[in-house]
């Protein structure tokens, strides 16, 4: 695919002024901004998703909650979370719309075993290659978000793409467009984190959220989807992690102890085999010819002789 | 408890007896049964299969080289718990036939402190008191117990990974490597032991049996045990018996020479 920063126009015959866009450089990081102060819960993102992802309506669950089901599914990636708490003494109804957050560390990625299963493109998004998976799971175990989900029949693991066959034709993902009220955003990382520096610092200062921040944990180099939370201090009202992590057996273990094990598995090939030639076999004794004491090689006798 | 399984073994060697046979010539003893064999057997297939399933998820360098073998990498993960289990199954067979014989001792202790002489073959015959099983074929076994247990317990744990928590997967992941790498570092050696490095030592595992000479050589305290002769001494008197054997072909030979010129 030929790079779009290619065709960005430089100069223009007989053009009065100047070029328009010169000199912008449009950074290739894509990102999801989702402000969760001025989402109504409409879920009609989750609608947007299934319908294009051409996903089966499925049955929901019932859980005393506005929220159509526990968590999202492998044919459902994006749900809106509802959760009930209070502030000053006051009903707080929050709502979330959980997805995948496109971790520019994901951790899918590091634990996953199998050949090209899961890739990350240059825009940082984090894409599942069914044809590849062969269904272990471990990328379920390595999720900080818990996003990843098996399909039974399938045996594959199914994740949100944040789109990526709609972003890669230059149009913003399915939930994006579906959304009402504006809450959702989608552009450069750049241009995603400012505008939600801006939100936050209009709720503190003006709404009176005095912690209210941008959603973006360093401890995963940040993700592709950024939230402004009225309160970042404690996410884990959201139902996000405070600092998100993968399990460390995915990062020290896969990178620089197995391949120890495997040299050690090849060295102790080696040293057994040179075990072989030189220290020789054990035989049942007293060997069958016997042992010859003398030298049997005159040339190697009379090499020995000279001092 | 240990009586019960005595009679479950005792039962299950007689039953294979009667569909195998075990022939042993002169010079020989009876060293595997057909029922420990056909375990071994059992044992080492599955055992190669999930090694072999298991490497191409462990590594992927070695992932395009060893899934096709399996019909693909779905398929391998597939394939890799059922050879895994069924390894565990036929081991536990073993672990009760065997678990007698491999009994700690101190005897096994001091063939430990000699490993370097073992290894650069200082001694010809191995000391008196190495049994039916030495010290490092009884370190072999455990370890393979203990491995195996781990295997099966974190195994089970990665294959029901949606039912328990992510981070007791990614746990078990590393436990279920370790294992791996502990039992692969005995397998080479048990390979190498079994084949090149004591020549005789397979046809116990083909043919059941073993010749006299291998017995003393290897195992005397068990070569005592079942012929009730002294291993050093037979050791003695097949020496001598050897060099009057080719003093005897020598003079022959000497003969045959004179009349070939006359």
């Amino acid at each position: 695919m030929s790079n779009p920063q290619t065709f960005q126009i430089q100069e223009i015959s007989a053009h009065p002024g100047p070029v328009p866009g010169q000199g912008t450089r449009r950074e290739e990081e894509v990102c999801k901004y989702i402000d969760v102060t001025t989402c109504i819960g409409c879920k009609a993102c989750e609608v947007a998703c299934v319908e294009w992802n051409d996903h089966p309506f499925r049955e929901t669950t019932f859980n005393d909650t506005y929220q159509t089901m526990p968590s999202t599914e492998w044919n459902y990636w994006n749900l809106i979370k509802f959760a009930e708490d209070q502030r000053d003494g006051n009903l707080m109804w929050l709502m979330r719309k959980d997805q995948c957050m496109h971790c520019e560390d994901p951790g899918c990625l590091r634990a996953c075993p199998a050949d090209g299963a899961i890739i990350k493109y240059e825009n940082g998004i984090v894409d599942f290659q069914q044809d590849n998976c062969i269904g272990c799971g471990y990328c379920i175990s390595g999720c900080p978000f818990d996003i990843p989900k098996f399909n039974e029949k399938t045996k594959k693991v199914y994740k949100c793409t944040l789109c990526s066959d709609r972003v890669g034709q230059g149009l913003e993902p399915a939930c994006i467009k579906a959304c009402p009220t504006g809450c959702l955003h989608f552009g450069t990382k750049s241009d995603m984190v400012q505008i939600a520096g801006l939100r936050a610092k209009q709720l503190r200062e003006v709404s009176g959220f005095t912690d209210a921040g941008v959603y973006d944990p360093p401890s995963i180099k940040g993700t592709h989807v950024i939230y402004v939370l009225h309160d970042l201090k404690n996410p884990q009202r959201y139902g996000l992690p405070a600092t998100p992590v993968i399990p460390p057996s995915y990062t020290y273990w896969k990178w620089l102890a197995k391949p120890i094990g495997l040299w050690m598995g090849l060295l102790g090939i080696l040293a057994i085999f040179f075990h072989r030639v030189s220290v020789g076999p054990r035989m049942p004794q007293p060997e069958d010819p016997p042992v010859v004491t003398e030298h049997p090689d005159p040339v190697e006798a009379k090499r020995k002789e000279q001092p | 408890m240990s009586a019960s399984v005595d009679r479950f073994d005792e039962r299950a060697r007689r039953e294979a007896d009667r569909f195998g046979d075990t022939i042993v010539h002169r010079g020989e003893l009876l060293r595997h049964p057909v029922y420990t064999r056909v375990l071994h057997w059992a044992v080492a297939i599955f055992f190669v299969l999930s090694l072999a399933s298991g490497f191409a998820i462990y590594s992927p360098w070695l992932y395009r080289w060893l899934t096709p073998l399996f019909g693909g990498g779905p398929r391998t993960r597939l394939l890799h718990p059922w050879f895994g289990l069924l390894f565990s199954l036929f081991f536990f067979f073993q672990f009760l036939n065997w678990f007698v014989p491999m009994k700690w001792t101190s005897a096994d202790r001091r063939w430990i402190k000699r490993l370097k002489q073992y290894t650069t073959h200082t001694n010809r015959i191995e000391a008196e008191d190495v049994g039916f099983f030495n010290g490092g074929q009884k370190l072999y076994f455990w370890s393979i117990a203990l491995s195996g247990g781990l295997f099966l317990i974190t195994g089970i744990l990665m294959w029901f990974d949606h039912l328990v928590g992510s981070w007791i997967v990614a746990v078990s992941y590393v436990i279920h490597d370790l294992s791996a790498l502990l039992m692969l570092a005995g397998f080479i050696i048990h390979i190498y032991e079994g084949t090149s490095h004591q020549p005789g030592t397979f046809h116990s595992m083909t043919n059941g049996t073993v010749t006299e000479k291998w017995a003393w050589t290897h195992h005397p305290a068990w070569y005592r045990a079942v012929t009730g002769r002294d291993p050093q001494q037979a050791y003695e008197r097949e020496k001598r018996r050897q060099v009057e054997r080719a003093r005897a072909q020598e003079s022959w030979e000497r003969a045959q020479d004179t009349r070939e010129k006359l």
